[in-house]
C-alpha cells in the first residue's frame, strides 16, 4: 500500500490505484466536483489514467454556499 | 420589466444578457428552504457559490437547488490569498461546474477581507489569458478598476464597504469615478446593508449590485430579497430618469407667493 493525502487526510491505497479510485471511495456518483493532484487540475476524463504515487496530494472540491 | 411594468435595459456581461441587475449570493442562508425563497423572490439570474473540499456528509444541496431554479452559477475564489491559489481554485471551479465565469476574490487578511490588489491583478491577467470571464471583487479604487479592465476583465466589482459589514457605500465619489471611467459593467459588490444602499449604488450609475449577507442574514430574508429587488430597479430607473440638481435654498413647486399676498400677517411673518 502507498500513503496519499486526500483533502488533508492520510489514506492508504493500493500501489496500482488511480485518481478515479480515490473519487469512487468518496462518492458513488461524481457530480459537481473537481480534482487536483499535486496542485494541478486533472480533468475528469483523465482520472482513470492518472496514477497515484507515495505522498500524492489529492484535493477534491465542490461548490458550497458562499459569496 | 419592473414591478410596475416600466421597460428597463437589461444587464449584459461578456455578451450574456441577465434578466436581473441584482446578483444574490448564496452565502449565509441558514438552510436551503430559506435560500430558495430568497433567490426566487430576488429575481436574480446569477448567483455565487464558493469552492470547498468535498464533504461526503454534506451532499450536493446548493447545486441541486440552483439547477432547480435555473439560475446561472458564478463560482468565487473566496478564501484565496495569492494569485496562485485563486487561479487553481478558478480552474477547479471551471472543471466542477462547467462554467468559465469566475468571481475573482483575492483577499489580504481575515479581519478586513479587503482585496489584495497586486495578487488580484496578477490572477485576473492569468485567468483572462486562460479564457475565463473574470469578474473581480476589487477595492473602491478607480485606478485599480482601470487596470483590471485593461487586462481584460468582463466587469469590475468594487466594494461599498468590507464584506459582511453592512456599512453601505463609504466612498460614493470613488464609485462614481469608477463608473465614469469604465467601459465594462460596474457591479457594486460587498457592504450593502439595506435597500437604500442598493438604490444608491444604482443611482451612482452602477450596472448591478451583488449582495448576500444583507438578505440571507436579515430577520426575514425573503422580505429583504423583495426589498433589494425593488431597490435595484428603483435606483436604476432613478439614474436613467436624471435627478434634479441639488440646491442650497428652496424652490417652490407651487406657484410663487401666498394665496393672498396683501394680507398683513403674511407680509410680517415672511421676513
Amino acid at each position: 500500500m502507498i500513503e496519499v493525502h486526500v483533502n488533508g487526510q492520510q489514506w492508504l491505497m493500493p500501489p496500482e490505484a488511480c485518481l478515479a479510485d480515490v473519487v469512487t471511495k468518496l462518492m458513488s456518483e461524481p457530480r459537481g466536483i473537481a480534482v487536483a493532484l499535486d496542485g494541478s487540475v486533472i480533468t475528469r476524463t483523465d482520472w482513470v489514467r492518472t496514477a497515484l504515487h507515495p505522498g500524492a496530494r489529492v484535493e477534491v472540491l465542490t461548490a458550497v454556499q458562499g459569496g | 420589466m419592473t414591478a410596475l411594468d416600466v421597460p428597463t435595459d437589461p444587464l449584459v456581461i461578456a455578451g450574456r444578457t441577465l434578466a436581473s441587475r441584482l446578483i444574490l449570493g448564496t452565502g449565509g442562508a441558514s438552510n436551503l428552504d430559506v435560500l430558495r425563497a430568497a433567490l426566487r423572490t430576488s429575481g436574480t439570474a446569477l448567483t455565487t457559490v464558493a469552492m470547498r473540499r468535498f464533504d461526503p456528509a454534506a451532499g450536493a444541496g446548493v447545486l441541486d437547488l440552483l439547477r432547480e431554479l435555473a439560475i446561472q452559477i458564478l463560482p468565487n475564489t473566496a478564501g484565496c490569498r495569492t494569485a496562485a491559489e485563486a487561479v487553481l481554485t478558478a480552474r477547479l471551479a471551471r472543471e466542477a461546474l462547467e462554467t468559465d465565469w469566475v468571481k475573482l476574490e483575492v483577499v489580504a487578511d481575515d479581519h478586513t477581507l479587503l482585496p489584495e490588489p497586486f495578487e488580484l491583478l496578477d490572477a485576473a491577467e492569468q485567468l483572462v489569458d486562460d479564457g475565463f470571464t473574470v469578474l473581480p471583487y476589487t477595492n473602491d479604487d478607480p485606478v485599480l478598476a482601470r487596470r483590471l479592465e485593461a487586462v481584460g476583465c468582463a466587469a469590475v466589482m468594487p466594494l461599498g464597504s468590507p464584506i459582511g459589514s453592512g456599512l453601505g457605500i463609504r466612498n460614493p465619489h470613488n464609485i462614481a469615478l469608477i463608473v465614469e471611467d469604465a467601459a465594462v459593467p460596474v457591479i457594486l459588490d460587498a457592504g450593502i446593508g439595506t435597500a437604500s444602499d442598493a438604490a444608491l449604488a444604482m443611482e451612482l450609475g452602477c450596472d448591478g449590485v451583488l449582495l448576500a449577507t444583507a438578505v440571507t442574514r436579515a430577520d426575514d430574508p425573503e422580505r429583504m430579497a423583495a426589498a433589494m429587488r425593488l431597490a435595484v430597479e428603483g435606483g436604476r430607473l432613478a439614474r436613467g430618469a436624471g435627478r434634479v440638481p441639488r440646491r442650497w435654498r428652496a424652490q417652490a413647486s407651487s406657484p410663487a407667493g401666498a394665496p393672498w399676498p396683501d394680507a398683513p400677517e403674511h407680509v410680517t411673518r415672511h421676513r
